[in-house]
């Protein structure tokens, strides 16, 4: 028992990059955007908040770093997209491939120039970017150790997935975006700015995407930079968008099923069940496939898929 | 001209990545000694010039990581090209060669030939069979192949060494620290990996050498490179109630992660005191430069003789760090006394002949160089 809430415990941190990954890349896929540059600009989100982290010591600060990096490296592609209507799946990977290029060539170059060939956050930022403790309540049994033990990133991530949630569904604003993603054309019939708010979307996306990012480099890797530290979970995350079914509040149990998936080999005991590690790493893939079945089977409109998806709008040609 | 817009801005994209990934050392100054090596040759191969030497090296991930496996290997790399005054343009880099791609790997040892590389080493398990192949088609050029144990004797030959001379040694230290007597052991591979497995054995025999009461408890990654996976498996192995993480894998997550639960931690390939200095109680390290420059000076002396190479703590190979504050007390003392029986040669772990129980009852013996065929584990040991 005690065992499977600690499991519990390491599931939650397991799932909150992905969780940032998947509601970033729904945000942008609600206006018809698929954006396979998720890895890259988690990539680049990671280098700004881990480096700005270090230099001044602030987690706040290191947040908004990797937030407003985030944006900036979905700006690249928000214009080749948008703007100039280039191919959304050769822009997203390149913007993968730029993203982990440029965040390595940082790490090395300050790698280069630290004393000891280590790159480590100071104590401070580290005192307040990991785990919480609130007296009274995180001494609450299996309560307080399950709700209120996890880094600030864990809050954060869910009440991002909670508000971005209630924006597509209970604002107008939310729907005319979702509008765009199923038909830009009636959108911009309708009165909607479809390139202000492709825009608008994308940049939040790639936002939210860099904080996951800043978590892989700040939690997961405990403050000690790497290259490559976003390590795939980008990926998964596209992915996890389908599981989700482009809902960011299922997108929070979603990431937690993934989370849960990815720990599992873990916590599972040998001496109960021994299989080999790799079925294990294929599990989060062969659900998503399932589901994708499943709803297919079901009906497409279940799915919720935007429309529009992977297409771009060209106004003069409607 | 929005079409040539957007190009232009693909264009950029590209340029900079280029720019990232071409990121090689900064430009030394070199001695050049300039001794052309014309003397008769008694290797079987001709003596290179100093100065017409190439050497190739193909990485399985960034030397620039800053901690791990290739890290150390280029540090290795580096100390030769300092040993031996090469200039940096005669050392050929491939990067993220991933050893499980066949396309990447031979590429990766195909540019090192075309490049005019005389010798090019491969530092990865998974290079040996694409390294055998190329030593054949080119047998004209040298090649040597890291861990691994395939070899023909003559332009292809394996190196590694007793690795597990410094992982009994740092069984010693775990084994003294443990007050829960467990221990944790995030391993990169399963027992089909002669490798880990014979390294999980020897940590394990220290461990018992000091403190018989005491397991090890074994998680498998599954890859040699997953950050992640590498400090969850740790955490997992604290939330079992170990509390001296091991490891044989490439980041340094597993101590991280220890130090962010107050346990104690052993770490492998560089010194990991500097990324976790309140967990780590010593570290097994590397140091290849001893080999690397061996083998390079042999291919300027034309001495190449096609053995094999298997170094030890004897050679300065294999070191271990120094025990840190956080050793209990006495370790560095116990560690010294079987280190010095080491270096002496009076007492050496797998020596071939002393018999070893294996957690299912049966007994085995194992010679340090095939540390490759062993998939059996200690009887201490437990894959949790």
């Amino acid at each position: 028992m005690e065992m499977f809430l600690k499991f519990l415990v390491a599931a939650v941190a397991a799932s909150i990059p992905l969780l940032f990954g998947t509601v970033g890349e729904i945000l942008c896929e609600k206006v018809g955007h698929l954006n396979l540059g998720v890895e890259g600009l988690m990539s680049i989100g990671a280098c700004a908040g881990f480096m700005v982290g270090m230099q001044t010591d602030s987690f706040v600060l290191a947040l908004i770093a990797a937030f407003v990096a985030g944006v900036l490296a979905a700006l690249i592609y928000a214009i080749l997209t948008v703007t100039f209507l280039a191919d959304q799946n050769v822009s997203g990977l390149t913007l993968t491939i730029f993203g982990i290029g440029l965040a390595n060539f940082i790490g090395i170059y300050m790698l280069g120039a630290s004393e000891n060939g280590t790159l480590k956050l100071p104590e401070g930022i580290t005192a307040q970017m990991n785990n919480i403790h609130i007296p009274g309540l995180s001494d609450i049994p299996v309560v307080g150790q399950l709700i209120f033990s996890y880094s600030p990133f864990v809050y954060l991530g869910v009440v991002i997935a909670i508000l971005a949630g209630l924006f597509l569904k209970k604002t107008k604003l939310g729907l005319n975006v979702q509008a765009i993603g199923h038909n830009p054309a009636a959108a911009d019939a309708a009165g909607i700015n479809v390139t202000r708010w492709k825009y608008v979307m994308i940049l939040l996306g790639g936002g939210i995407c860099g904080i996951g990012g800043a978590y892989c480099a700040m939690i997961i890797n405990s403050g000690v930079w790497i290259s490559n530290n976003v390590g795939g979970l980008g990926w998964i995350a596209v992915a996890l968008v389908i599981f989700a079914k482009w809902n960011p509040w299922l997108s929070i149990l979603g990431s937690f099923v993934f989370g849960a998936l990815r720990v599992l080999k873990y916590y599972m005991p040998q001496s109960v069940v021994n299989l080999p590690t790799a079925f294990y790493d294929m599990l989060p893939f062969l659900i998503t496939a399932i589901i994708l079945v499943i709803s297919s089977i079901r009906k497409k409109r279940d799915l919720n898929i935007p429309g529009s998806l992977g297409v771009n709008y060209f106004r003069e040609e409607r | 001209m929005k079409r040539f817009l957007s190009a232009v801005l693909a264009g950029v994209m590209a340029l900079s990545l280029m720019a990232g990934c071409s990121s090689g050392g900064e430009e030394t100054t070199t001695t050049e000694s300039g001794n052309d090596t014309t003397a008769e040759s008694t290797g079987l191969f001709p003596a290179v010039a100093k100065e017409d030497l190439k050497v190739g090296v193909v990485h399985i991930t960034d030397p620039a990581e800053g901690t791990g496996y290739t890290y150390t290997h280029d540090l290795g790399i580096q100390g030769m090209q300092k040993n031996l005054g090469l200039d940096d343009s005669q050392i050929i880099r491939k990067n993220n060669v991933d050893d499980t791609d066949a396309t990447a790997i031979r590429t990766a040892l195909e540019e090192c030939v075309e490049e005019g590389c005389q010798i090019v080493f491969a530092t990865s398990w998974g290079y040996m069979d694409y390294v055998e192949e190329i030593a054949e088609e080119y047998p004209d050029v040298l090649f040597a192949h890291g861990t691994g144990y395939k070899s023909n004797g003559k332009n292809f030959i394996n190196y590694f060494g007793k690795i597990n001379q410094a992982r009994y040694l740092s069984g010693i230290a775990a084994g003294m620290k443990t007050t829960s007597n467990k221990i944790g052991y995030v391993a990169a591979q399963n027992n089909e990996n002669g490798e880990v497995t014979s390294g999980i054995d020897a940590f394990a025999m220290g461990v018992e050498s000091v403190n018989p009461d005491a397991k090890v408890y074994v998680k498998v990654t599954g890859s040699w490179f997953d950050p992640e996976g590498e400090g969850q498996a740790a955490k997992s192995l604290i939330d079992m109630g170990c509390d001296v993480i091991a490891q044989h894998c490439d980041t340094a997550n597993p101590a991280t992660e220890a130090e962010k639960a107050g346990v104690f931690a052993v770490g492998y390939n560089s010194d990991m005191a500097q990324k976790a200095p309140g967990a780590t109680l010593t570290s097994v390290m590397w140091d290849w430069s001893v080999f690397y420059t061996e083998a390079v000076q042999k291919v300027i002396d034309g001495t190449w003789d096609g053995q094999n190479y298997f170094g030890s703590m004897q050679d300065g190979l294999v070191t271990l760090a120094p025990c840190s504050d956080l050793c209990a007390e006495g370790t560095a003392e116990k560690i010294k006394e079987v280190q010095d029986k080491i270096i002496s040669g009076e007492w050496d772990i797998f020596d071939g002949t002393t018999e070893y129980e294996d957690n299912q009852g049966q007994t085995h013996t194992l010679k340090a160089e095939d540390y490759g065929t062993c998939n059996w584990y200690y009887k201490n040991v437990e894959v949790a």
